[in-house]
């Protein structure tokens, strides 16, 4: 479903992934571990064609396709997602209004007629509700003002409207006390499915006591420098990320 | 300046009321000892009125229809009255008034309500301030007078439409507004100056005053939604007495010159004044808004907010004045005016000026010029979001902010789709907005 080769990227000039190599098949879910600056959120936002993001070498494939030829909001279309770790604030345009317009662009990718508005309230108002947030927030302006918690969620929310075929959660879990974080996980789980893959980017081990991911990266300097089964999670719970920078070094 | 517009001025001394004759003589003495302003002049450095320098003819009477000229006109549930280039059009306005309003027509006024149009006309707008208004005063055939009274609570929408058609030639239209809120009272009024489509050159000065006596409370609405080749030049005046409160929202689109001063006078202490504005010129389209709160006595407040979005080649001002003066202490002021530019060839120049005359003062000013945020049209299009449609959503979310600010509902369902639309030229691009 995924492949990714060699790729080197960089943001300003920086040189930030060196090499990354990673293969994910449908229905598996991968976890991305490493150190603060390894270039865990860098692929994401390279994956999803952020400005200002380079790649310099290496090739992805998603679905067959060269993604990395694509748009942004092409690259959405084909069924990648991405949650955000910082999910941004756009005030005047409502929650409904934004999601409506995405699921239409999905919809127009797969052929189909835009929903007709009853379907698509009745849908985002389970959404709303697998996700615990209040259906007020289908009214608010696009993250405005909410919480950390609130907006980790809405992003899940998007997620379950969108039916991605790959997502990526970018520290999803970061800054959640422990229900947001079972919400989250029961979210995924929920989602998960034989033609669905999930990356989790994650500083802790924590979040894998609730999705049991098929395999665990550990991303440091720009390059995965370990993969294993769930095990190593706990391994780096245990002994911290230290021990793996100086093997690679 | 002697040629200008004479041959309107002319026909409007014919026809006014013998009671307002000298209003008119003095206005044209006034207009006529004027030069038109330059770009030297400091208020018009950023607006040329050069298109003004062309024969207007006056307006004709008309029985047009509003369909005929596309003309839409919102339901808004209250009492409507409809101008069509300057005549009033009986058969397009509402028959009943709701109770505590009274609303005379100049060219109606008997003796008492001639005398009481004398008392107050002008009181605001100023005799020898603006050159434009001296034009009004000079042109004044007809107008309308709208009197709330003393402790009545009018809810329903008292509606102005201002609509110019079509004439064979070039014309210009004069329009005046005179509102009275008694002590206490409360109301709504919303006028609304609309053009036909693809009319040829019109000329409209609408001068609007709105006198607040004490504990008055108006919310008042000008949607200037004319376009294209309707010119206007006017402005609105107001008093604010004791504790009277003033919520002014200003729309306008844009069209070849659109210059709109907003004069509010803080008179009484505890008054206080909400001003929200929002302009949307495209094309090669020009919008000016000058607006001046006056702080005269202490413990006044006002809260100014102005969000324009400046498309093409079009260009729009923004000169927003707060001007506290020494005993208007305990006065808290702010203003803000953001402008989003959605082409490298859109001009807009603003400047906030703070004159702050008191001590003991809380005042805040800021203007900012910029572009669509990049991290927000990224984060729209990683949900599928068209580049095209994420730019018409972020540039709606920018205006809608201080749409909200417009308490009137039926006003805003009416023109929440209109100003999506004005976004793009392409209405697939705003259909999630409408």
């Amino acid at each position: 479903m995924l492949k990714i080769d060699n790729l080197h990227a960089s943001v300003d000039g920086k040189d930030i992934l060196k090499g990354l190599t990673l293969t994910v098949q449908p229905g598996e879910v991968h976890a991305i571990m490493g150190p603060n600056g390894s270039g865990k959120s860098t692929l994401g936002h390279v994956l999803a064609g952020r400005p200002g993001y380079t790649v310099t070498a290496g090739t992805v494939e998603f679905l067959g396709e060269d993604i990395l030829e694509l748009d942004t909001e092409e690259r959405a279309r084909l069924g990648l997602f991405l949650a955000f770790q910082y999910p941004v604030e756009i005030p005047g345009v409502s929650n409904m209004e934004f999601l409506k317009a995405a699921v239409d662009a999905m919809r127009e990718q797969r052929g189909m007629e835009p929903i007709d508005a009853v379907s698509f309230m009745k849908s985002a108002r389970e959404a709303c509700k697998a996700v615990d947030l209040d259906q007020s927030f289908l009214k608010r302006g696009v993250n405005e003002g909410f919480s950390g918690g609130e907006k980790k969620r809405n992003e899940l929310m998007q997620m379950m409207m969108l039916e991605p075929r790959l997502a990526i959660l970018d520290e999803t879990d970061s800054g959640l006390d422990i229900d947001a974080l079972q919400v989250v996980a029961q979210g995924v789980n929920a989602m998960r499915s034989p033609d669905r893959a999930f990356i989790l980017v994650t500083h802790y081990q924590r979040l894998l006591n609730y999705i049991e991911p098929d395999r665990v990266h550990v991303l440091a300097g720009g390059r995965i420098v370990r993969s294993g089964d769930k095990g190593l999670a706990l391994e780096l719970e245990a002994r911290g990320y230290a021990w793996l920078e100086d093997e690679v070094a | 300046m002697t040629d200008f517009m004479q041959q309107t001025l002319d026909r409007a001394a014919e026809q006014a009321p013998a009671w307002l004759q000298d209003w008119l003589q003095d206005g044209r003495g006034r207009w006529q000892a004027s030069d038109l302003p330059t770009r030297k002049t400091e208020s018009w450095k950023y607006t040329s009125i050069h298109a003004l320098r062309q024969p207007f003819a006056p307006p004709e009477a008309s029985s047009m229809a509003l369909a005929d000229v596309a003309v839409q006109l919102p339901e808004l549930g209250g009492y409507r009255l409809v101008f069509v280039n300057g005549h009033y059009r009986p058969e397009l306005s509402g028959a009943e008034l709701p109770a505590g309003v009274s609303l005379v027509r100049f060219a109606d006024a008997d003796a008492g309500q001639a005398g009481r149009i004398r008392e107050h006309l002008g009181t605001a707008a100023g005799r020898d301030r603006a050159l434009f208004t001296a034009l009004n005063d000079a042109a004044l055939a007809d107008g309308v007078f709208l009197e709330i009274d003393a402790g009545a609570q009018v809810e329903k929408p008292l509606h102005i439409a201002w609509v110019t058609g079509n004439q064979d030639s070039a014309f210009s239209v004069n329009q005046r507004l005179l509102v009275l809120c008694g002590e206490q009272s409360r109301a709504r009024v919303i006028e609304h100056f609309a053009s036909a489509r693809g009319q040829q050159e019109t000329f409209t000065n609408g001068i609007t005053e709105l006198l607040l006596q004490r504990g008055a409370a108006l919310e008042h609405y000008r949607l200037h939604l004319e376009e294209s080749a309707a010119m206007h030049v006017g402005g609105v005046y107001a008093h604010l007495g004791n504790d009277a409160s003033l919520d002014s929202f200003h729309l306008a689109l844009g069209s070849a010159l659109k210059r709109v001063d907003v004069l509010v006078e803080h008179r009484g202490p505890g008054a206080h004044c909400e001003l929200n504005g929002v302009y949307l010129p495209r094309g090669s389209e020009h919008v000016d808004y000058h607006t001046c709160v006056e702080h005269a006595v202490p413990g006044c407040t006002t809260d100014e907010v102005f969000r324009g979005i400046v498309a093409d080649e079009a260009s729009a001002v923004f000169n927003g004045r707060i001007h506290i003066h020494p005993h208007a202490q305990k006065t808290r002021a702010q203003l803000s005016n953001k402008n989003l530019l959605t082409s490298a060839s859109a001009e807009v120049n603003t400047k906030p000026e703070l004159e702050i005359y008191a001590d003991d003062v809380q005042c805040a000013h800021g203007a900012t010029v910029a572009q669509l945020d990049e991290t927000s049209l990224h984060y729209l299009r990683t949900r599928g979001i068209s580049a095209a449609e994420a730019r018409v959503m972020l540039s709606f979310g920018f205006i809608n902010e201080v749409l909200d600010a417009a308490r009137c509902e039926p006003l805003r369902d009416f023109l929440r789709p209109l100003l999506a639309q004005r976004l793009s030229r392409d209405p697939a691009l705003s259909r999630h907005l409408v």
